[in-house]
């Protein structure tokens, strides 16, 4: 039992099974257990996204108020390493706007696509497929697609709401270099944004057999003093029937984008 | 990209009586043979499918009136210049002094098959210009045939006509119009009430698939633009990639298909290996899907097998009791490009949707208004 002080005191690392790249194996349905699609900063539970103030303090404002505890916000640590997001000055006014007026900004109740990293930890799975030649993430949400191009096909022709992704691998660790992106996405429904100059590195790393450690590094001049950086698990979904379903969530915004043009609008 | 959603219109059912009845061999293996050894293959030892696809191409689902079943190199070639020609005439600059198109739009005799397809898609008064569109200047060619219809069975090149409960949908669908209306309907007119309300557009207006079974199954070409599929193939799940509004499907491999009451926009898609052709399995359709006017009972069973290093075979055939008193089966290739898909946000840019029901409600304004007076 000498041998055991030879053993190093940390965990030793975890050699994830090839994929048919030889490169870690990735492929599978994955999801994020956290609640950073609510706010990425630390947050305590709230009653709702959407608030009013009440003699006695907030409480849900009208258009959410019917969802009662369904719409309240539950409590997370945060993601962002450091505890708190270096936002500018005006962008941080900006930010609180959007939080005050979240019903009619946040990309995600118009089912826009979401952009990346908020995509990662929407409460909705998504499935990574890697083969020797290609890399493709696809996401239940929106049915939004993002092709990893394994050899840079050079600048964008128009920037997008996934921006364009590009993949090399560092070690075992899967790197993703995301640019071309619009201004329009969000980080979070706590109005956490960025603008077009936005710039993600991601790392996902296998670091059990069912976990993915993932880190997205966030740079963009325009909104932040200085690069930051989130991290959080991934997790493999164990169903045995597990697979991606349609939430083609376009259809359930119809009424609310365009059901005032009706020929006859429903009562209110 | 943007957002270029167009009304579709099933312009192959205003195909005449059919002149020619031709027996056609429905098989596309036979000459694969020589060539399979030099398949490349994934690691688990199955032909590797994957690729970017481009799927225009000038060959219509049904046979036009008066085509042979195959052309000769040499018609092949006139009509393919004939093509080009065209399209090189409409990507002049056109003249600022231009005289307004005539009250009804443009109804002179269509030149080409695609003529056809703009006028429907853009209005006989001028819609999309060229520079929007990305069609195909080729015909598929199978077994060295060069083919004039991707139906291949019946072998007249035709969808079977629609049995009694199908046209019996598509009458209640005239009274009060819905979704797939424009998609399964023979003509150019908007029925009445088309646009009350959003749900009586066509999916491809509401972003909801992209027209012309774009993303199928079965996977069609939609003859005006954005027609890239891409194939990622992995020991489990293969994904096929529609360009239109970002589409993947995922094919499960050896798997049972979803409980019946789990429907999908796009089914529900199980595969295996038959030897070296994927054999792909789909049912669960939604009931909102409606594939050229069928029900959610449709079954679609597509075969994809690669002939040489640059091409796919794409055999399907559909089946639903439902709308035709027989399966019917298509097939062309798919021809590899060596450039990537981008984004296609639909929704997103969707300025249409909402104009048009607005346009609808301005309209029904000023007639009250009239009406009143």
């Amino acid at each position: 039992m000498i041998a055991l002080g030879c053993i190093p005191l940390v965990a030793q690392v975890y050699r994830a099974p090839r994929g048919p790249g030889g490169k870690p194996d990735l492929n599978g349905i994955w999801q994020a257990l956290n609640e950073a699609n609510y706010d990425i900063e630390a947050h305590v539970a709230s009653p709702a996204m959407a608030l009013r103030s009440g003699p006695y303090g907030s409480v849900p404002a009208a258009p959410v108020l019917a969802l009662g505890a369904v719409g309240a916000v539950p409590p997370g640590l945060g993601v962002v390493e450091g505890g708190e997001i270096p936002y500018k000055p005006e962008a941080l006014a900006r930010k609180r706007e959007n939080e005050k007026d979240w019903l009619n900004r946040d990309p995600e109740i118009k089912c826009y696509l979401p952009g990346v990293p908020r995509a990662t930890y929407m409460p909705y799975p998504f499935q990574i497929l890697e083969s020797a030649s290609a890399l493709t993430f696809v996401y239940e949400y929106a049915g939004a697609v993002r092709n990893i191009f394994l050899k840079n096909p050079g600048p964008a022709p128009a920037d997008s709401w996934m921006g364009q992704s590009v993949g090399h691998w560092e070690g075992d660790t899967l790197v993703i270099d995301v640019t071309d992106f619009n201004d329009q996405t969000w980080f979070d429904r706590a109005g956490n944004f960025h603008s077009d100059k936005l710039h993600v590195v991601e790392r996902y790393t296998r670091t059990s057999p069912d976990v993915i450690s993932y880190e997205a590094t966030i740079e963009d001049p325009n909104v932040f003093t200085r690069p930051w950086k989130m991290s959080m698990a991934l997790y493999r979904r164990q169903e045995k029937n597990a697979q991606l379903l349609d939430f083609k969530c376009v259809e359930y915004v119809e009424e609310l984008l365009y059901g005032q043009y009706r020929k006859h609008p429903l009562s209110k | 990209m943007r957002n270029r959603c167009t009304a579709w219109i099933n312009v192959a059912g205003l195909a005449l009586a059919l002149m020619f009845v031709a027996t056609l061999p429905l098989a596309g293996q036979a000459t694969l043979d020589a060539a399979k050894s030099a398949l490349p293959r994934t690691p688990d030892g199955h032909p590797d499918l994957q690729g970017t696809y481009d799927l225009s191409m000038m060959t219509p689902l049904e046979r036009l009136p008066g085509d042979p079943p195959f052309l000769t190199k040499e018609q092949a070639e006139t009509l393919q210049k004939a093509e080009v020609q065209r399209r090189a005439k409409n990507n002049q600059p056109s003249s600022a002094d231009r005289p307004a198109p005539p009250v009804g739009g443009d109804t002179s005799t269509p030149k080409s098959f695609f003529e056809v397809l703009e006028r429907a898609g853009g209005g006989a008064v001028g819609g999309y210009n060229n520079f929007w569109l990305h069609q195909g200047s080729a015909y598929t060619v199978v077994d060295g045939q060069i083919r004039t219809s991707i139906v291949v069975d019946p072998p007249d090149g035709h969808v079977p006509p629609y049995n009694a409960a199908a046209r019996q949908r598509q009458d209640a669908a005239r009274a009060t119009p819905t979704s797939d209306t424009r998609e399964s309907r023979d003509s150019n007119a908007e029925p009445p009430g088309s646009f009350d309300n959003p749900e009586q557009r066509p999916l491809g207006e509401r972003c909801l698939l992209g027209f012309g079974s774009t993303s199928g199954p079965p996977v069609l070409p939609d003859y005006f633009y954005n027609d890239l599929h891409q194939i990622v193939q992995t020991p489990d799940s293969i994904m096929i990639l529609t360009e239109m509004v970002h589409d993947a499907r995922i094919v499960r491999m050896n798997a049972q298909h979803l409980p019946k009451n789990i429907r999908r926009w796009m089914g529900d898609s199980v595969g295996h290996w038959e030897g070296d052709t994927l054999a792909i399995d789909t049912t669960n359709f939604s009931g909102k899907t409606r594939f050229r006017g069928s029900t959610e009972n449709l079954h679609v069973i597509e075969r994809l097998t690669r002939i040489d290093d640059k091409t796919l075979l794409y055999r399907f055939t559909v089946d639903d009791p439902d709308t035709w008193d027989r399966s019917w089966t298509g097939e062309y290739t798919w021809p590899a490009i060596d450039k990537p898909i981008y984004e296609y946000a639909c929704h997103e840019g969707n300025y249409a949707l909402g104009d048009i029901l607005r346009g609808a409600r301005r309209q029904d304004a000023r007639e009250a208004a009239k009406a009143g007076k």
